[in-house]
């Protein structure tokens, strides 16, 4: 075959066009694909509830020594009070601002923030690190947000502690029904060796009720709601206010948004 | 064969010794009665019926388990009558049966069975 020079640059020419033409229309498959995606993701994110919970730190009395929060949630929980704060089990508590938001480290802050006493609880994460880790799947994320959990299949191997970045997670290293002053019968006490958390009162939610902190605290500082209702309280609040939320740069993407 | 005499003597003390139990509970004539169980005094029937929940009440248990847990489906409706049913330990089973002692565990230690249910699950009669 007589295969001159100007010959072969025109076969390479169509080459190189026919590839060019050929993975564009990859790339808009491609790009399709993820748009559809994302509508997929925003239709079962539209299609019911996200709970959140907004934190206003203004109307919040922890500092002056109000309980009122954690102390609805021990009781409706039945957690266990104990003096070895090794074996203390947390769903909602407080800690100092500085250690709340380690990235907000202001010398200079308000004088109303330093050193404030800021509740914390579970931030049910939207990419919560607890689940990514669970071997038994115990642990698991909710249509609905709720980062949940399953005591009958928890095996105790504390994955989701270490995982944890807000330390949400307590473990019972001791039969919990020893240290229980009293016992409320609709909810179960757990067992020894299982790790357990805030569950957003899903077993309230379920019912229509608001959580039992939200439902104690006497300045409405704690408020429980639905990210994907635009007119919900939690979002006017949000759209009204600045938030913040703890440690965003680790990419969890907490739900307890903070007013301060 | 040899040592007849001791092999054959030998045989019969060993299968006196294994089959002690039996003949033991024969001669001293208390024969292995199921258990009694005391049943509700204000209802008349169970979820299910009677032969269904005496031999599958585990799985039942089970299923109801994961579907409140895993599922949030939290009311179960009854295949036997249709009747609707929140799917809870403590207020629907022990709504009904009011003494566990008397019923689940007096059964369960006839059966040598031990679930774990109450480690965690509250029998309000036992609340102090």
């Amino acid at each position: 075959m007589d295969y001159d020079r100007r010959r072969f640059i025109q076969i390479a020419g169509l080459t190189t066009a026919v590839g060019i033409t050929g993975s564009q229309n990859a790339d808009s498959a491609n790009e399709t694909e993820s748009t559809e995606s994302h509508a997929v993701a925003q239709k079962a994110a539209g299609g019911g509830p996200q709970w959140a919970m907004v934190v206003n730190l203004k109307k919040c009395r922890k500092d002056k020594g109000c309980k009122a929060c954690s102390m609805a949630c021990n009781q409706t929980h039945n957690i266990p009070s104990t003096e070895n704060p090794r074996h203390e089990i947390k769903w909602i508590w407080t800690e100092p601002y500085e250690e709340t938001f380690p990235s907000q480290e202001n010398h200079f802050a308000p004088d109303s923030l330093q050193h404030k006493q800021i509740p914390v609880l579970c931030n049910h994460c939207e990419n919560p690190p607890c689940v990514r880790v669970c071997p038994t799947k115990a642990t698991w994320k909710r249509e609905d947000g709720i980062v949940m959990m399953d005591w009958h299949r928890c095996i105790g191997c504390r994955y989701c502690i270490a995982a944890c970045p807000y330390g949400s997670r307590s473990f019972n290293w001791e039969d919990p029904r020893n240290s229980l002053k009293s016992i409320t019968p609709d909810f179960p006490t757990r067992t020894k060796g299982v790790v357990e958390k805030c569950t957003f009162c899903e077993e309230k939610v379920a019912k229509g009720e608001k959580p039992a902190c939200v439902s104690a605290c006497p300045e409405g500082a704690l408020v429980f709601g639905n990210l994907n209702d635009p007119n919900s309280e939690v979002r006017q609040l949000l759209r009204n206010n600045f938030s913040i939320r703890r440690k965003p740069g680790l990419g969890t993407q907490p739900k307890i948004y903070y007013l301060v | 064969m040899h040592d007849a005499n001791k092999i054959i003597p030998g045989i019969v003390l060993f299968l006196l010794v294994i089959s002690f139990p039996i003949w033991y509970n024969v001669a001293s004539g208390q024969d292995a009665a199921p258990p009694i169980l005391e049943k509700p005094v204000n209802a008349t029937k169970c979820v299910e019926d009677v032969e269904y929940m005496r031999v599958s009440h585990m799985q039942l248990l089970d299923s109801w388990r994961n579907e409140v847990v895993r599922n949030g489906n939290r009311i179960y409706v009854s295949n036997t009558d249709g009747t609707h049913h929140e799917m809870s330990l403590t207020k629907t089973c022990l709504g009904c049966h009011e003494s566990r002692e008397k019923f689940c565990t007096r059964c369960h230690d006839y059966m040598a069975v031990q679930p774990y249910c109450w480690e965690c699950h509250v029998d309000p009669t036992e609340i102090q």
